[in-house]
């Protein structure tokens, strides 16, 4: 999906934040349980840890719940999306919780039956071994497939339709546009692709490169 | 407390957090045990200290330094660090000339073994969108002004493969040993927004 998540190359953020070394890892006391239950309620929601399914909740949240309340309040909303889509809570169960313990009076709706996915990873973790060789090689010119899809997916909007050289072939990973639908890991071979500045920029752009990490099949051949 | 009677006011997102907890713990969802465990994790025990520790061993044990740039997550783990955001490492080495710099576009992809959780600039929007972009003007921003000979590498982490940043030794540290380079290793260094200083 064109989601909010996919930032690379987006302007109107303003300047970015100088680092600070003395900054705590959770500068609230909120955080440290939005992180922890972020991960531990996307477990529940999927029966497994599915990193790619909790990215693509994170990403279909509106505006203010993936902007307005910073990094791990993303991550709650995240989980909370998670766990009402799989009828683990109902929807506004966290909301009418909230109320009564800042003292209101609110009717709490009642506990669904949970629809968890059918979802079986074939290993922990995300590495797989594949029994085909890389489809493209090192030092090869390569173009990122110009396509938008409705769902998940790590290719980044700022590459598509652009050329660039692979520099590494990384090892075959579960591929998030499937395992974040629950449709099957599809483990494919990983491409550092290299692009540079001006392909993706324009002439007038800073002179770099950026490496893009990309699933064998975001990719095509220049030929 | 008070009752403040159908308030308009969405809660905090620190009460959300709370009520969330409540929700999970009470139908036996959730162990809080595991809960504390993974907050102990990432508040105490992972962090730029384990990333500051690899990179001191590079530095000063010439045969490490290859196995690391060879195969990182190996040569990581013979240091004891491994997990989640980790499973493939990929160290690449700052010189005077070449400079990486690593960003996550689409989220916030980070080394988690050896850096920890990542710090505010690296979620924050700007750095995501921009760095990509202008990653000159940026790094100048964060207080990095690299001369125009340096060619820099912007690493988008949009895959599980996890970047890591080997900063230059700095000159004048020749008589540091292992232990006492450790503490000049920022994480700053290890993403490539900043260079390691002399003391």
């Amino acid at each position: 999906m064109d989601g909010i998540a996919d930032m690379g190359g987006t302007q109107g953020w303003g300047r970015v934040h100088p680092p600070d070394r003395e900054e705590r890892v959770f500068a609230e006391d909120w955080q440290r349980k939005a992180f922890a239950l972020a991960i531990l309620s996307s477990r529940v929601a999927c029966g497994g840890v599915n990193t790619d399914a909790f990215r693509h909740a994170l990403e279909r949240l509106d505006r203010a719940a993936y902007l307005d309340d910073g990094y791990f309040g993303r991550w709650l909303n995240g989980g909370e999306l998670m766990l009402t889509e799989h009828s683990v809570l109902a929807p506004g169960a966290v909301e009418a919780r909230a109320r009564n313990l800042r003292g209101e009076d609110v009717e709490e709706p009642p506990v669904p039956e949970p629809d968890l996915p059918r979802y079986a990873p074939t290993a922990e973790g995300s590495l797989r071994s594949v029994a085909t060789s890389p489809a493209f090689g090192v030092g090869e010119r390569v173009r990122a497939r110009n396509t938008s899809v409705p769902g998940h997916t790590r290719l980044p909007r700022y590459v598509r339709g652009h050329s660039g050289v692979v520099e590494i072939i990384q090892p075959a990973h579960v591929l998030p546009d499937t395992n974040a639908h629950f449709m099957g890991e599809n483990p494919q071979y990983v491409y550092s692709v290299r692009f540079d500045s001006r392909e993706l920029w324009g002439a007038d752009a800073e002179p770099f490169t950026v490496t893009v990490d990309m699933y064998e099949s975001y990719l095509e051949t220049t030929a | 407390m008070t009752t403040t009677g159908g308030s308009d006011e969405s809660p905090s997102v620190a009460l959300r957090t709370e009520a969330l907890e409540q929700l999970l713990t009470e139908r036996g969802l959730i162990d809080p045990n595991v809960m504390d465990a993974i907050i102990t994790r990432y508040e105490t025990s992972v962090g730029p200290l384990n990333g500051a520790e690899v990179v001191a061993r590079a530095w000063t044990d010439p045969d490490y330094r290859r196995r690391l740039l060879a195969d990182g997550t190996a040569a990581i783990k013979e240091l004891g660090f491994s997990g989640p955001q980790g499973e493939h490492i990929v160290v690449v080495e700052n010189t005077p000339t070449l400079h990486n710099v690593v960003v996550c576009t689409l989220c916030s992809c980070y080394p988690w073994p050896v850096l920890g959780l990542p710090p505010s600039w690296y979620k924050d929007p700007a750095y995501r969108a921009r760095v990509v972009r202008e990653p000159r003007t940026v790094l100048a921003e964060m207080g990095l002004t690299l001369d125009d000979d340096v060619q820099i590498v912007v690493r988008d982490s949009t895959s599980e493969v996890r970047w890591l940043v080997l900063p230059e030794r700095p000159s004048g540290t020749e008589h540091l040993t292992e232990a006492e380079l450790v503490p000049l290793i920022t994480r700053d260094a290890m993403v490539g927004v900043a260079r390691v200083a002399a003391p």
